[in-house]
């Protein structure tokens, strides 16, 4: 599935800021066996009076934005052509659950896409007994690892109320789960943090979605938005599945991956700092339009 | 060599009897017969030779050294955070030369394989791949920083100044017992130690043949410029801040090493360089010493709740500019799961033992560990493996046999089923025991000592001693922790050569670095800006206050409009007259105590200690003074102890240019209040005795009395406080002052262009000169103020931002 994904954020300050640094996470990953990117650009304005573009740690593409002089408005723009080649549904000879914390304690190796990084509790992400319980609960009866993800998964999407209004970007899980309400990012850091409990490595994957419009009305442009869902290591023959929560499915075509960490924290859209006497208003339009399968 | 005439050996009797160490454990006094050890000899000879009284008075010169030094540290979970007097355990630990000389080469043996295992962590991981180390574990491991991973210091050293904690177990051996290579504290309590230790031993030391400790602090400071990019550029100390529970330790060693001590505030990144703001634009740094945990450092790509940080500052370490001492990251080996690998990675790396060994750990992981943890349960400390605490400093979790497991985890065999990986299990520490003075006697208590280490271009340099930690009980090692009411005592490395040379530290003539002058950070020059006025603003309100109290009694009020125009002047300035001490002159002081907090570095310890009696006095006052005469009185005194404060500080400053701004601070706010003071009081509207108040508060009365021979009316009274330029509380003298001040701060005047705050200065200063008493009218006052308050927001936002 190709789609061509284009995207508006506009960040304007009362008063003009000075010193502005800005990461930016937005470009579609390229993944082989999952994603291709084919074409991408990420512009900034005004020009960054420094712009580094590099990958992180997890092999995201990220830009590192510098902006000394004084600025009233940054806007970032990105437009991208990116085919979706596979899905993340569990394939494989299942893991039983008892036998994945002696798979991670003999892992050896330490690189991105190792499970040992997603174990622990994360500050977005963290440990936290009420979802621990809830998971236990609703994976009880599951024998195999990804069971037990998909088990977790459907259970949240049951019980969980999706609203806007409920949360912001900075609720903890905890609190979300407590009122059993939130956006797609807190449905993904309170099923990470029900998995991480039991054992089972969980990340957090930011992307696009594509969205299918009510019958008989077109699709409105710009109201695609920003997406998030669970990455969840299964044991050694099944590997990475992801996991839609908010959604109810495991991510397949309709599912645009920009980046993989272990929470919402190391893979935001645009995480900033700048010296600004007043508060700051932002502004975003996504749009994700299909382009028809290629085969 | 020694010269003590040799005593009887009763009167050693005597001084030990009662000293009686612990079964089972080591004692570094005494030997296994109870005989003293060689190296002892002369320190308990000369304390034998003295009586309990005097030995009291000489070790009361050491805590009176430090409580004047004011050395002090902050104790976490207090919930005010007050600053504790530093707890020195007079008697020192005493170690021979030829036993430290062991203790040195095992650690710089244990320094470079930490440093070989660095480079692994963040190269190219053979250490996890080979199976050497569980990559879980460092996987989960708060302190490996993935930003970091693949980015190669500078220097090419991820390690340059680390510590050790280590002790002496039930076999007479010597364990290390913790790895400090993140920010390790601790070095400069060791100067001042050792400080204490000169002036309760003073005639004693000078031949006790003990190893000074400042030439270590010199090899690291040389190394450290060594590391710089370019002559011009900065050697700086990164603090958290005030709220640092040693930040005494930060201040301290900034103004002993001669550097700046930076916040993360202070710095910017600018195209991939590290710079400090200061008042003369931004200034490059090419190396810091940090002090401030690696995760706090940069909230852009580590954790994003730091207000502590340099957003930007990992770019700088990617465009290689600076150095960091240590590198982000390094405190990943502080976990104490590390101590059950490093014997084995030790083997592997270096086809060596380690020299020293560490503690028995075991890593709850693997099958035959935990088994070997659950039949020995008795005997270990069990707890989080990737816990960050020392042994001897056990966590909530952490506890002899697991006993403190969650409820939830079950029978301890259960809980390492479930949770091994998680879990270490560590022997429990025996630690031996060294005399500590104890109403009038000694008595052993357990210690251990920190070890510190700096990488110089000669190698490893060990600072000899200086440093060892003393358990508050005999029963309870854990507790020479100092948050569990521990001590702490200097230790001292004895050569059998005679040693020479006292460094002029030791002669207690304070810092041999020469500060780096013409820097001055932004956020000094605004603290000091602030402390100027704050001082100045209170010590208006002493006057006020000490005018309205002193009225009250002498007049009725009904028949007298003065004190209610007083009292309603007060509180449009915030200050109630309903109690004798207000709040809000405590909370002046208060603020300037908080900006000179944020200066330490900058001021002399008399200076400090003045403040901070003015503080506790105004708090203590606050409880008992009354209303009318007795808060005048009080007012009185503190007005002597204010004006004692301003005094140091005006005489004793050096005049660069953080005097200067202090001076503004003082002159603007003194400018602006004499100004309000004779809108109010000498308006001609204003109730009688207004003009005899305005001359008290200008603290003018004697020169009106010689200067003016007819009585007091509006006009001497305007000259006297506004115009006269020989009057120093006149408005004109505050801005003839401040004209002065910026004219020769940098940037005033570029190829002979006056700046825009200059220029600002310079028409106030034309303004007020062409004045007189008839034309500073009630219109003219309130444009004063207005240009006042304009000049005073320029001057921030030319310097302070």
């Amino acid at each position: 599935m190709r789609y061509d994904i284009s995207l508006t954020m506009t960040f304007v300050y009362q008063a003009a800021a000075v010193n502005a640094r800005q990461i930016v996470h937005l470009m579609p990953a390229d993944r082989p066996g999952r994603q291709r990117l084919i074409a991408g650009n990420l512009s900034i304005t005004p020009l960054p009076t420094r712009r580094e573009d590099r990958f992180d740690f997890f092999g995201n593409a990220e830009t590192a934005v510098a902006l000394d002089g004084a600025v009233k408005e940054v806007d970032i723009r990105l437009q991208a052509r990116v085919e979706v080649t596979g899905s993340a549904f569990p394939e494989g000879l299942p893991t039983p659950p008892d036998a994945l914390a002696a798979e991670i304690a003999g892992w050896r190796d330490l690189g991105p896409s190792s499970p040992v990084h997603f174990c622990a509790p994360t500050m977005r992400a963290p440990a936290d007994p009420a979802i621990a319980a809830y998971a236990r609960d609703v994976t009880a009866t599951n024998r195999s690892v990804a069971g037990r993800v998909e088990a977790l998964g459907l259970a949240l999407n049951r019980d969980m109320t999706f609203d806007p209004d409920a949360t912001t970007v900075d609720t903890p899980a905890a609190e979300a789960f407590a009122e059993r309400r939130g956006v797609c990012q807190d449905f993904t850091h309170i099923m990470i943090a029900g998995l991480r409990s039991l054992g089972i490595p969980a990340g957090y994957v930011s992307g696009f979605i594509r969205t299918i419009p009510p019958p008989g009305q077109p699709r409105l442009e710009g109201a695609d938005a920003m997406h998030a869902w669970v990455s969840a290591w299964c044991g050694p023959h099944v590997g990475w599945v992801e996991y839609d929560p908010t959604n109810a499915t495991f991510a397949g075509p309709d599912h645009v991956v920009v980046a993989y960490g272990r929470d919402y924290g190391e893979v935001a859209p645009v995480k900033g700092s700048m010296r600004t006497a007043g508060g700051q208003t932002s502004d975003q339009a996504v749009d994700v339009i299909p382009l028809g399968s290629s085969d | 060599m020694i010269t003590t005439k040799p005593l009887p050996d009763s009167s050693i009797g005597d001084f030990l009897s009662g000293y009686a160490p612990i079964p089972g454990a080591p004692d570094e006094l005494l030997d296994a017969h109870g005989s003293v050890r060689p190296v002892w000899t002369d320190l308990i000879t000369h304390l034998a030779s003295r009586s309990s009284e005097q030995l009291d008075a000489q070790f009361a010169r050491g805590a009176s050294y430090l409580r004047e030094a004011g050395v002090f540290y902050r104790q976490y979970g207090d919930a005010d955070r007050s600053e504790r007097d530093w707890p020195l355990s007079p008697v020192p630990v005493v170690i021979s030369q030829d036993e430290w000389t062991e203790i040195e080469s095992g650690l710089r043996q244990r320094a470079d394989l930490l440093e070989t295992v660095l480079a692994d962590l963040y190269g190219d991981n053979r250490l996890t791949r080979d199976g050497h180390l569980p990559a879980m574990l460092v996987a989960g491991n708060p302190e490996w920083l993935r930003p970091m991973v693949g980015l190669r210091p500078a220097s090419g050293r991820y390690l340059h100044f680390v510590a050790f904690d280590i002790g002496r177990g039930a076999d007479g051996r010597w364990w290390v017992l913790g790895d400090r290579t993140q920010a390790p504290s601790g070095s400069g309590y060791a100067l001042e130690n050792r400080m204490a230790s000169t002036h309760s031993f003073a005639g004693f030391y000078r031949n006790a043949n003990v190893v000074r400790v400042s030439a270590f602090f010199k090899a690291f400071r040389d190394g450290l410029n060594r590391l710089r990019k370019e002559e011009d550029s900065r050697v700086g100390i990164l603090t958290p801040g005030p709220m640092n529970d040693v930040y005494f330790e930060h201040a301290y060693i900034a103004r002993y090493l001669g550097m700046a001590l930076l916040e993360g505030e202070d710095l910017t990144v600018i195209d991939g360089q590290l710079m400090v703001r200061t008042i003369s634009g931004p200034q490059p740094v090419s190396v810091l010493w940090r002090r401030l945990d690696a995760n706090w450092a940069d909230p852009m790509e580590l954790d994003e709740t730091s207000r502590l940080g340099t957003p930007g500052l990992l770019s700088a370490l990617r465009a290689g500019t600076v150095h960091m001492v240590n590198a982000l990251g390094s405190g990943v080996l502080e976990a104490r799961a590390f101590m059950a690998f490093l014997p084995r990675l030790c083997e592997v790396l270096t086809g060596k033992p380690l020299a020293i060994p560490n503690i028995a750990t075991w890593w709850c992981g693997s099958e035959a560990e935990r088994a070997h943890v659950l039949a020995n349960a008795g005997r270990l400390m069990i707890g989080p493996a990737n816990s960050l605490h020392m042994p001897l400093e056990p966590d909530r979790e952490t506890s002899l046999g697991g006993e403190l497991r969650p409820a939830s985890a079950g029978s301890l065999a259960e809980w390492l089923e479930a949770s091994g990986p998680q879990l270490v299990g560590q022997e429990a520490v025996t630690l031996s025991t060294t005399p500590v003075w104890s109403e009038g006697r000694v008595v052993p208590r357990p210690m251990s000592i920190r070890v510190f280490m700096a990488r110089t271009p000669s190698g490893w340099q060990v600072m000899p001693g200086g440093y060892g930690r003393i358990a508050a009980s005999d029963a309870d090692p854990s507790a020479v922790s100092l948050s569990r009411g521990g001590s702490v005592a200097d230790v001292w490395v004895i050569s059998d050569k005679p040693v020479i040379g006292e460094s002029i530290l030791e002669s207690g003539s304070g810092e041999f670095g020469r500060a780096q002058s013409g820097w001055l950070p932004s956020r000094a020059a605004d603290n000091l800006f602030w402390l100027g006025r704050y001082v100045e603003r209170a010590e208006g309100t002493m006057r006020l206050l000490r005018a309205y109290h002193g009225r009250i009694n002498e007049m009725s009020e009904v028949s007298t409009p003065l004190i209610p125009s007083l009292a309603s002047y007060l509180e449009a300035r915030g200050i109630s007259t309903e109690d004798g001490i207000p709040d809000a002159l405590i909370g002046e002081l208060g603020a300037a105590t908080g900006s000179a907090n944020r200066l330490r570095d900058r001021f002399s310890i008399d200076a400090w200690a003045s403040l901070a009696d003015l503080q506790k006095t105004v708090e203590r006052m606050s409880k008992s003074v009354d209303r009318g005469d007795d808060a005048a009185v009080a007012m009185g005194v503190l007005l002597r102890k204010i004006t004692g404060f301003s005094g140091l500080v005006h005489d004793n400053m050096y005049r660069f240019a953080g005097w200067r701004f202090l001076s503004l601070g003082r002159a603007l706010e003194r400018a602006i209040s004499t100004v309000h003071l004779l809108q109010i009081f000498a308006d001609p509207i204003a109730p009688e005795g207004g003009l005899d108040l305005c001359i008290e508060i200008g603290d003018s009365v004697m020169t009106h009395r010689r200067r003016y021979s007819v009585n007091i009316n509006r006009a001497t009274v305007t000259d006297l406080l506004g115009l006269d330029p020989l009057n120093p509380r006149s408005v004109a003298s505050q801005i003839e002052e401040i004209v002065s001040h910026i004219n020769l701060l940098p940037g005033a005047g570029e190829a002979g262009r006056l700046s825009p705050l200059a220029k600002a200065a310079l028409r106030l200063s034309t303004d007020i000169s062409v004045h007189t008493p008839e034309t500073l009218d009630a219109k003219a006052l309130s444009t004063l103020a207005a240009q006042i308050y304009d000049l005073s927001n320029d001057l921030g936002e030319t310097y302070f931002n």
